[in-house]
């Protein structure tokens, strides 16, 4: 139970610090504010999981704790939110491809058998809700846009493709969480996601890529180098003082 | 001894830290107050899981009833079910079109300045992560509306 509320907590953790760093960078005003609120709904939430994770591993972390005080090899997210931001294009990408299959996550898990879980879903998943409609709307503004935006939209696409393949792995947590009726088994999400993807790539006049192959470990704490740099800054401060309060 | 109703009335006088024209029974975050043997108990539940308000909420409460002389306090989160727009008061609508923000209601808000209900989104995301930004396209005003959730 405590690896499986990481896994949503960690998720939800690195890809907020991601969205972050856009702050003060983005192109436009609205995009700025757009990307900063969308970064503090998704601390928040990892507030809830990794504070709901401490109370069940009852060793007296907090979430602060486990935010600040775990190692990479620790951290049970997917590799694709530790993806780099690069461009705009690959940002937003990114935030597509996690925001589809985070809000039919989302909406399994309000059905848990567990209260605390399907509680924290279901306040979670009116946040995954509009963060999926405003990511789907720019996908199709720029795929469908201008040759320039078009191209760089299908680069991201089939640059971020292979670390989707993680998202629908079923491993023997997933199964011990599936037979306690905590979860429903994450494979179980996949035709739902196929769909989705195809009716919005279609409109954003983008090609689903044919590349099968998909990137995997982090769900399992094998990370790729990206994970240590964000680590190190997001770490930091609580690290090199560790009694510093706001 | 103090009563529920007089902490009702008590928290109905505190503000919200970001839209002051609203208290907080307003806004519809307190869930429960419950008064046994002297120890006041409160549920408080957030509006969006980023809300940086969150804590000036808790702040603000422990505030206004430290100065009512109540000693025994305890504020506690409550997530479950999730917080709606449904359920700010009827009565707080009018006090957000009258602060220039437009109340939460399905579809296209309506203009809080004109009452037009001819108005185009700008963006999504406005001065705080409870609002989205619109433009009113019969008196050309900007303005911000409260995002149903
Ligand atoms: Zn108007």
């Amino acid at each position: 139970m405590f690896e499986f509320l990481l896994r949503m907590g960690d998720n939800t953790l690195v890809l907020g610090h991601r969205v972050s760093e856009w702050c003060g960078h983005s192109p436009v005003l609205e995009e700025d504010i757009a990307l900063a609120n969308i970064a503090l709904d998704l601390i928040g939430q990892t507030r809830m999981w990794l504070g709901l994770a401490g109370e069940v591993e009852g060793q007296g972390r907090d979430a602060d704790a486990l935010a600040f005080r775990r190692d990479a090899w620790d951290f049970r997210n997917l590799l694709i939110v530790e993806r780099p931001n690069r461009d705009y294009g690959h940002t937003l990408m990114r935030q597509f491809l996690f925001d589809l299959w985070h809000h039919e996550r989302l909406a399994d898990l309000c059905l848990s058998d567990d209260d605390r879980v399907a509680g924290i879903a279901a306040k979670c998943v009116k946040e995954a809700d509009y963060h999926l409609e405003r990511s789907k709307d720019l996908i199709i503004r720029l795929g469908d846009g201008t040759p320039e935006s078009h191209a760089r939209m299908q680069d991201a696409l089939e640059a971020i493709w292979p670390y989707t393949g993680e998202m629908f792995e079923n491993d023997a947590l997933d199964q011990a969480m599936f037979e306690a009726g905590i979860s429903p088994l994450p494979g179980s999400q996949k035709p739902r996601f196929d769909a989705a993807l195809e009716d919005t790539l279609a409109k954003a006049t983008l090609k689903r890529p044919e590349n099968g192959f998909a990137r995997k470990g982090g769900r399992k704490g094998v990370h790729s180098e990206d994970l240590g740099h964000l680590l190190a800054s997001m770490q930091f401060l609580p690290r090199a003082y560790p009694d510093a309060r706001w | 001894m103090v009563e529920a109703a007089q902490i009702w009335q008590w928290l109905s006088e505190v503000p919200d830290p970001e839209i002051p024209v609203l208290s907080l029974v307003d806004l519809g975050v307190i869930r429960a107050v419950e008064v046994m043997d002297g120890m006041v108990r409160i549920k408080v539940t957030p509006t969006y899981s980023g809300c940086p308000a969150t804590t000036f909420i808790n702040l603000d409460i422990e505030a206004k009833l430290r100065s009512k002389g109540i000693e025994k306090l305890q504020i506690e989160p409550q997530i479950a079910p999730p917080w709606s727009t449904d359920w700010i008061k009827p009565e707080a609508h009018e006090k957000l079109r009258e602060y220039g923000i437009a109340p939460p209601r399905p579809g296209q808000p309506y203009c809080p300045r004109c009452g037009a209900a001819d108005t185009e989104l700008l963006s999504q995301f406005g001065s705080t992560p409870c609002k989205s930004h619109y433009r009113c396209t019969a008196c050309l005003e900007p303005f911000d509306a409260f995002k149903c959730l």
